[in-house]
């Protein structure tokens, strides 16, 4: 979204140094969303796209409630809808509101080459800083949720900004606001665990004996919760990852390699430099000349 | 151009010009494509205009190579298919390195070092092209699925990795062997150089005539 100063980076994209962090003394938030008391009316998708002026081209009826079909560089959030029959043969209309899950360890930011393109803000916000981006996809790649799309007008990568400048200003994301249930909370992360805490007692009340909170810890747990009535199987809900984790191919990409090739490199330069100031160059004498000119004759005398 | 009498062609016209287009393009890669590789040199995005344009001018770079280097393969196959004497000329690479010529066994038109050159090159380019078409976000961002592109990138970058490697290798061996510049850019080489480098082609070249002593034949 926007450069704002008033939220501080703890993570840059492509950065070699530490980002400023001497204002990062800041409460981390999270959104909650409550899977069991989603309606399905899609306000959050419309506040979303009223809030931050995001209008997706007009599709087609693809047979299902989810529209548009999938996420996209103006669809940043989108309800997902799944029928699910339970072990006692009932129907469960499991609906989630997809979108950037604001990972504490973000694999879009690690994959990102450009210097501040995506950034994390101390209240553990991920955002895209639209201008430095450079559209080449590495953000898809990085992210174990699926969820960034380029653009294919302005080549830039797009997601859920967690309404970051909503929020620098006190106020909740968007798609809070406008929920009619109370499904979707926001708040300091410690008090959405809380919350949680409550709603997960409640559902197990009720029978859901694998109701859960779904912050998982394999990307440093998320800024984005979900209370599942089925935790123990995340990817009912549209796919959800079971285990969401930053793929080991990315990993060694931009792990070990990076550093390593770089280094390889410069010292193939600085190899070959050493060997021209110690062995030095290897050059044709007179003699080699003298030489060859021999054999020329000689073999022109052969054949003469 | 001044050419001595006496000069050996090493490469025509047509070779050269393959070359230098191959290795401008290659150059052009090297520079965009680091600037997407590490953080520190991001800065040679400024080179094409930004990150924007670096991003979306090195897949052409890379179209253009790959038409490039099958002139290449087209030129260059045939000199550097292996031969028994590849294995000789190997076992004695500490006495190249070290310049001990004395102990180096004669070699046709092109050594083991050079036919690696081709051979790699030969190798990681269609590699790279086909990656890098996967990871070509504008196009094939959507053709193939997100762990095809994970596997992609990797390799591509692997591959991109040991192409320069080889590359700073191919630029220091031509420094290292005087002259060998100018048989790039000029075309030939002495008599004495490839008696020198090059020995049974020297003498295959004496043997078939192609080449004079110092007085130019009058009739060739």
């Amino acid at each position: 979204m926007s450069d704002m100063q008033s939220q501080d980076y703890v993570r840059r994209s492509a950065t070699t140094m530490t980002p400023p962090k001497a204002r990062s003394h800041e409460d981390q938030v999270a959104k909650l969303i409550d899977v069991s008391r989603c309606i399905g009316c899609k306000a959050c998708q419309s506040a979303c796209m009223e809030w931050n002026n995001l209008r997706p081209e007009i599709g087609h009826f693809e047979g299902s409630y989810e529209n548009p079909m999938d996420l996209g560089p103006s669809v940043w959030t989108l309800m997902k809808f799944a029928e699910y029959e339970n072990e006692q043969g009932n129907l469960e209309w499991l609906i989630r509101k997809d979108g950037c899950m604001h990972c504490e360890d973000p694999g879009c930011l690690k994959a990102c080459p450009a210097p501040g393109a995506i950034v994390q803000y101390a209240n553990g916000i991920v955002d895209f800083i639209s201008d430095k981006c450079i559209g080449c996809g590495y953000c898809v790649k990085g992210c174990p949720f699926d969820i960034p799309r380029i653009s294919k007008t302005d080549h830039k990568s797009y997601k859920c900004t967690l309404c970051s400048d909503r929020v620098a200003v006190g106020l909740e994301p968007a798609c809070v606001k406008a929920c009619p249930t109370g499904a979707i909370m926001f708040g300091s992360k410690t008090d959405m665990t809380n919350w949680a805490g409550e709603r997960i007692e409640d559902l197990k009340s009720r029978g859901f004996a694998k109701a859960g909170l779904y912050d998982p810890p394999e990307v440093g747990g998320t800024h984005v919760m979900y209370v599942l009535h089925h935790a123990d199987k995340p990817s009912l809900y549209s796919g959800l990852p079971d285990k969401p984790r930053i793929s080991p191919v990315v990993e060694l990409w931009k792990g070990i390699i990076k550093p390593l090739a770089v280094i390889g490199i410069a010292m193939a330069a600085v190899g070959a430099f050493f060997h021209w100031t110690t062995i030095g160059p290897n050059e044709v004498t007179e003699a080699d000349e003298a030489e060859a000119d021999r054999v020329l004759r000689e073999k022109e005398e052969e054949s003469t | 151009m001044t050419r001595p009498a006496n000069a050996i062609t090493r490469y025509t016209t047509l070779n050269r010009v393959n070359h230098w287009i191959n290795a401008g393009l290659f150059i052009l890669l090297v520079l965009s494509g680091l600037s997407m590789f590490h953080p520190i040199l991001f800065f040679l995005s400024g080179l094409f205009g930004g990150g924007q344009w670096a991003r979306a001018a090195h897949p052409w770079f890379g179209v253009l190579l790959v038409i490039s280097w099958i002139g290449m393969i087209i030129q260059f196959w045939r000199a550097n298919l292996p031969s028994k004497d590849d294995i000789a000329w190997s076992k004695e690479i500490v006495h190249v390195i070290t310049n001990d010529d004395e102990h180096v066994p004669p070699i046709g038109r092109n050594n083991s070092g050079q036919k690696l050159v081709f051979w790699s090159m030969t190798l990681l380019i269609p590699v790279l092209f086909v990656t890098g078409l996967l990871i070509w976000e504008v196009y094939f961002g959507e053709a193939t699925s997100i762990p095809v592109q994970r596997a992609a990138v990797l390799i591509h970058s692997l591959a991109a990795i040991c192409a320069i490697l080889v590359w700073v290798v191919h630029v220091y061996a031509a420094i290292w062997i005087r002259d060998s510049v100018r048989s790039m850019t000029q075309g030939y080489v002495t008599p004495g150089w490839a008696w020198h480098h090059h020995r049974k082609w020297f003498y295959q070249l004496a043997a078939s005539r192609r080449v004079s002593k110092t007085t130019p034949r009058k009739n060739p």
